[in-house]
């Protein structure tokens, strides 16, 4: 084991898999003399040479386009977009090339395209620079979504997603590339895709979130357990395909549901999650599920507004004890 | 301007009441809320209060009349006002038009609680408001939601309300309401005894047979089964199955059950406010004799097991309940229960329904007997007498019969229960 960031734990997992498959190469805005916007890459272009590490134009369709036109020709590319905002201008490369082709064309062609990207607000970036669209990109069928909270997860599921022959979604978040975890030391340490962790263990409520949540509810469950409040929380980890299976196993356990996600409420994860409790443990529940997630408004850029549009930890205790018929 | 004061729902299935009591007499003032008339339903008597405040006007439905709900019992009006019944819809046959606030003012009469932390106001319909966690419990308890004070949002019965039912409940002589286990008012004079206190389990006993026998109409239905067949057949399979897996007389009956109910759904039942409940599930509960009373050992889908298989989960669990060492959701969930005595050479016998479900089977033992063969003469036979005690509010002795057929052919025809 080694403590490291998350940014660190990224950053080792793509220089280990171009080390392991030589078909593996990067390519982005400003990866490579640049180092990455935040420097998930840097040393890689004197690494790995031009030839990996590929720069390109201010054009997100063509970095989509020419990835999946490269991982259906044979290579495993790695491709950046600078923020998931940018994403929307290559939606449809993505949804309706990447993630479609192999399905449409009978299997002909594989694609084994991973589009890192970054997402989540807070950092007073402004209301089209902010976003947490991730819930949009896991509604398409063939198109796999990744967004892991910690260094070992980050690490784990960015391997699993280079190594996966499908496209692959992986979603990191601005806020938590300083924080840090152990990571196991293995080269071969993978987090396998869609599959849900506990990440802490209560039998009173579950807490269910991935990502920026995930270390929010983390934060919640040490608040309440000095209250006399034992949370189970549940990092989803994987969006798409969604692994439901422990968080019902817990729900059966704690009868009742917060889900946490600093996206907005309308249509999101939260509404998924709950959606597929009712359907599968709806004999369980002892009150309606809550949902903890960003105010619907465009996110302000005033430091003080834009907290208070984001989902905090308060807010999950709160909604704890709503769920809990404590107040 | 008059308005109908019409028979108050009030209670979840109550569907006409009785006008015990008229408090006004027309002409007379009320103030809104003030009880105005005491109606009898099966259950208590409850005080009906006035929706809004004004004059009894008339009054339509004397003391001492039932009538269903919904129907006007008197008008309610402004004093000196004169009463036109048409134009209230009460003439003839017109169908008269509900005051619904009657009735919903008066659901918490119907549902006295102790002062439960937030506003109760159940909904229009008088449903029980219960989290669906609380439902199950209380089905698989055997609980009446409407005994359940909620203290959730809008009176909402929640987990921990059931809970705290559950421990009063269980704590005993405490709760008067249902009146304690009837004992004669008289002493045996002279002789001498010894009073042993009440165990719990003893007490739960004596409460849920007590309720059984008191709420759900009992008819029996017994039947002499020709066991030649399958103790032949046990003999064949026991020959060859491992000791843990050994096949017992029981084992053949609860397969041979479980086949039936499957035929049988209604048997496979229970009773409850909501509606009669057909279970999903064969779950089969044995009743388990131990030094201080009986337990209940409940083997799940006991319909889609092997024999084999039916038969080692059973052993585990019984040998488990007489050492106490079942984990509570493996004494509930059953839907049926099969008692057996054979072991004590008891001929037959009849059992108490375990409620809420509709039935339980009472087993004999095996014997040797002279029978009449096909040809009318006396051989030696092997049979066994079962009886079914059944409730008769969620089936009737023909459909109870034809499950005591199917059970008997089942298991006189026993490689059915290898299938």
């Amino acid at each position: 084991m080694t403590r490291m960031t998350v940014r660190e734990a990224i950053s080792q997992a793509l220089r280990e898999e171009m080390y392991r498959d030589e078909r593996v190469f990067i390519m982005g805005e400003e990866i490579g003399k640049w180092g990455g916007t935040y420097a998930v890459t840097r040393g890689f272009l004197d690494e790995f040479g031009e030839k990996r590490v590929k720069d390109t134009p201010i054009a997100e369709g063509v970095i989509v386009g020419a990835a999946t036109g490269a991982a259906v020709a044979g290579l495993r590319p790695v491709a950046e977009i600078m923020t998931i905002n940018f994403l929307f201008l290559a939606m449809d490369a993505l949804v309706n090339h990447a993630a479609k082709l192999h399905y449409m064309f009978n299997g002909q062609m594989k694609v084994p395209l991973v589009v890192r990207t970054v997402g989540g607000g807070g950092r007073q970036l402004g209301a089209t620079h902010s976003q947490t669209p991730d819930a949009i990109f896991a509604h398409f069928p063939g198109l796999k979504v990744v967004a892991p909270a910690t260094a070992a997860d980050s690490k784990g599921l960015l391997k699993a997603a280079i190594r996966d022959d499908d496209p692959v979604l992986f979603i990191e978040h601005a806020t938590l590339y300083q924080s840090k975890g152990e990571v196991p030391d293995d080269e071969d340490f993978v987090v396998p895709i869609g599959v849900s962790d506990v990440k802490r263990a209560g039998k009173d409520v579950t807490i269910v979130s991935y990502s920026k949540g995930l270390q929010l509810s983390l934060e919640a469950a040490e608040k309440l357990e000095k209250e006399g409040i034992d949370a189970e929380v549940i990092d989803l980890r994987t969006l798409r395909p969604l692994d439901t299976r422990p968080v019902v196993e817990s729900v059966k356990k704690t009868n009742r549901m917060v889900v946490v996600e600093e996206g907005w409420r309308a249509y999101g994860v939260g509404a998924e999650v709950a959606s597929r409790v009712t359907e599968l443990a709806f004999d369980y529940l002892d009150a309606p599920v809550r949902r903890v997630a960003q105010a619907e408004v465009p996110l302000p850029y005033n430091r003080r507004l834009e907290q208070m549009a984001l989902p905090q930890v308060p807010d999950i205790i709160n909604a704890v004890k709503d769920v809990m018929y404590l107040k | 301007m008059a308005e109908l004061l019409t028979m108050p729902k009030l209670g979840f299935d109550m569907a006409e009441g009785k006008l015990s009591e008229w408090l006004k007499k027309p002409g007379e003032a009320m103030t809104q809320g003030e009880t105005i008339l005491l109606v009898e339903t099966d259950k208590a008597t409850v005080e009906v209060p006035a929706f809004r405040a004004g004059v009894l006007l008339e009054i339509l439905v004397e003391a001492g009349e039932s009538v269903p709900i919904g129907t006007p019992v008197g008008v309610i009006g402004e004093a000196g006002e004169k009463v036109d019944l048409a134009s209230l819809g009460v003439a003839g046959e017109a169908a008269p038009k509900v005051v619904a606030e009657a009735a919903e003012s008066t659901e918490e009469a119907a549902a006295p609680q102790e002062a439960a932390p937030e506003p109760v106001a159940p909904a229009e319909d008088g449903r029980v408001l219960a989290s669906p966690v609380a439902l199950r419990m209380a089905a698989e308890l055997g609980i009446d939601l409407r005994q359940v004070a909620g203290t959730g949002p809008m009176g909402r019965v929640i987990k921990r309300d059931i809970e705290t039912y559950v421990q009063e409940r269980d704590k005993a002589p405490a709760a008067p309401p249902p009146p304690p286990i009837p004992t004669p008012s008289y002493e045996p004079s002279g002789a001498e005894y010894t009073v042993e206190a009440l165990s719990g389990i003893r007490q739960t006993i004596g409460k849920r047979m007590t309720e059984s026998k008191q709420n759900a109409p009992h008819f029996y239905v017994t039947m002499d089964i020709d066991m030649g067949p399958a103790m032949a057949l046990r003999a064949q399979l026991n020959a060859v199955l491992p000791e843990s897996d050994k096949i017992s007389v029981n084992d053949l009956v609860q397969k041979a059950a479980a086949v039936a109910l499957r035929e049988f759904p209604k048997i496979n039942a229970a009773w409850s406010a909501e509606g009669i409940r057909i279970q999903n599930q064969v779950n089969i509960g044995h009743a388990v004799a131990r030094e201080n009373g009986l337990v209940t050992a409940v083997v799940r889908d006991v319909d889609k097991k092997s024999l084999a298989q039916v038969a080692r989960e059973t052993r585990d669990l019984v040998a488990r309940a007489r050492d106490g060492k079942m984990k509570p959701d493996e004494m509930v969930g059953g839907t049926f229960t099969i008692s057996n005595l054979g072991m004590f050479d008891v001929d037959e016998f009849i059992a108490i329904i375990n409620p809420p479900q509709a039935a339980i089977l009472a087993v004999g033992a095996v014997q040797k007997m002279p029978v009449v063969n096909a040809e009318g003469q006396i051989v030696a036979g092997t049979r066994m007498k079962a009886t079914i005690s059944a409730d008769h509010r969620v089936t009737d002795g023909a459909e109870a019969a034809k499950f005591m057929q199917a059970l008997k052919k089942a298991l006189e025809e026993p490689v059915r229960l290898l299938i």
